[in-house]
């Protein structure tokens, strides 16, 4: 058994940087969502082309692959990053193209009327946003922000790769210092999964918040990811919350 | 700062070797993920609660744990008590493990989305529960799962590299070798770009056969 020392020194800690990481990265993925997620559905042509080619770019890379890069080869075209901050910038990057469609999605679907309203209340495009289409697509879009929050928590755990403590980096130093593989590894998925838990409850807890400010009432599911479909993949028609939505 | 083309060259007869490792594990798993993926979704259907119960908390547990985790439990914790398996072999068995319990998402969307005149019609014909399954139910399902399937098989594959961390010699696990030995870092933006190379055709040719297949 590992010894409470190491668990204090390097376990909780590393529980502490998971957490860390997943806020940094979640706050960065969230404006990146909004930006390029607003950007796509752009009058302009130009302004949507460069946002696809993000999206593109950044959905098509591994994340792994990605924060090696930042970590490795950035340095060498004169941009040194703390560890951390080449593991965070490259999760916020990749989750949030993946976020992107999902705003992208959310918006997409409120109903046409609610916008043509809004024309012909003379609101300008930035007020139809604020006060038309961003309250009605908000509901929408929390329950696929859970299942990419989660992607996202589970993704952390790459940070351990490029010498970030986080708890997947203690969980390994253990295993090269005790030897004592089983208990650890259990322990590291056991503490992934609560913190999966947590973040799907709080979600819960906003997505009632969302969508009874439109006054809706949120759907009954089961488990605690039972939509997927997070990461820009598309689910068969009638199961994607994002494209539905009701009316 | 400087990029060496020569580099890139010396790299390369080892970046096909990671590009096969890499398609091999790809394919392999992707070929557990269906198949195990359907046993899940089937399970999560049974009438008994001993069966139901088990397998929705085990595939939630797997969905809800990282991958990276789950390969260093398969790779150090498993061997104690069960087979030891060399790092590629682990590696494809926790890719498709870990994507089996998405892939049994899609199928359960996909049987759900199948009309329930179509189950009455099965009653109503007197079919036998297999045949119910195999000739009405599935025949149908299988055709709105394939475009979210190929997304997962893209996804599966930007995942791959994490094989690497285990020692298998994958696109990633090459590059970094290499990287490690001439003190370069060509072949991580090599391996980077050939990601996205070939994800993007990939995804665009998911999205053909979406528009084919769904309606």
């Amino acid at each position: 058994m590992m010894s409470s020392e190491f668990f204090t020194t390097w376990f909780l800690p590393g529980i502490w940087v998971t957490v860390q990481v997943t806020v940094y990265a979640a706050a960065l993925g969230a404006a990146i969502s909004f930006g390029i997620g607003l950007a796509r559905g752009s009058r302009y042509w130009i302004v949507r082309f460069v946002a696809g080619i993000y999206f593109e770019v950044f959905r098509g890379m591994s994340a792994l692959v990605l924060m090696f890069w930042m970590f490795f080869a950035l340095p060498l075209f004169g941009w040194q990053l703390v560890p951390m901050w080449a593991g965070v910038s490259a999760l916020g990057l990749t989750y949030g193209a993946y976020g992107s469609e999902i705003v992208r999605g959310s918006l997409a679907a409120v109903s046409p009327a609610q916008k043509e309203a809004g024309v012909a209340l003379n609101f300008t495009r930035l007020q139809r946003l604020r006060l038309i289409e961003l309250p009605q697509a908000w509901p929408e879009m929390v329950p696929p922000f859970n299942n990419l929050l989660i992607e996202l928590l589970k993704g952390t755990a790459l940070v351990s790769v490029i010498t970030v403590a986080d708890m997947t980096f203690a969980g390994n130093l253990v295993r090269l210092g005790t030897n004592e593989t089983t208990p650890v590894y259990t322990l590291l998925l056991v503490l992934y999964f609560v913190l999966a838990f947590l973040i799907t409850r709080g979600m819960r807890l906003l997505e009632r918040r969302a969508k009874a400010g439109v006054g809706q009432r949120p759907e009954k599911t089961g488990g605690s990811t039972r939509t997927s479909g997070a990461r820009g993949e598309r689910l068969p028609a009638g199961s994607q919350s994002a494209a539905g939505g009701t009316a | 700062m400087s990029w060496d083309w020569n580099v890139v060259d010396d790299f390369m007869p080892r970046f096909w070797d990671g590009v096969l490792v890499t398609l091999q594990a790809l394919a392999v798993g992707t070929l557990i993920a269906f198949a195990l993926g359907l046993v899940w979704a089937l399970a999560q259907r049974s009438g008994r609660v001993w069966v139901r119960w088990p397998v929705v908390a085990v595939t939630e547990f797997i969905r809800n744990t990282p991958l990276l985790v789950q390969l260093f439990f398969l790779f150090y914790v498993v061997p104690n008590f069960g087979p030891s398996m060399s790092p590629l072999t682990t590696g494809i068995v926790g890719l498709g493990l870990h994507y089996s319990t998405y892939t049994a998402e899609v199928y359960r969307a996909g049987i759900d989305g199948v009309p329930a005149g179509q189950w009455e019609a099965a009653t109503a014909l007197s079919l036998s529960k297999g045949r119910t399954w195999r000739v009405v139910i599935l025949p149908q399902a299988i055709r709105r799962v394939v475009p979210p399937l190929g997304n997962y098989v893209i996804a599966m594959l930007k995942d791959s590299p994490m094989i690497a961390t285990i020692g298998a010699f994958d696109m990633l696990g090459e590059a970094q070798t290499f990287s490690n030995e001439t003190f370069t870092t060509e072949a991580l933006t090599v391996v980077g770009v050939a990601f996205i190379v070939i994800a993007y055709p990939a995804s665009l040719l998911i999205r053909a056969l979406e528009r084919r297949l769904v309606r």
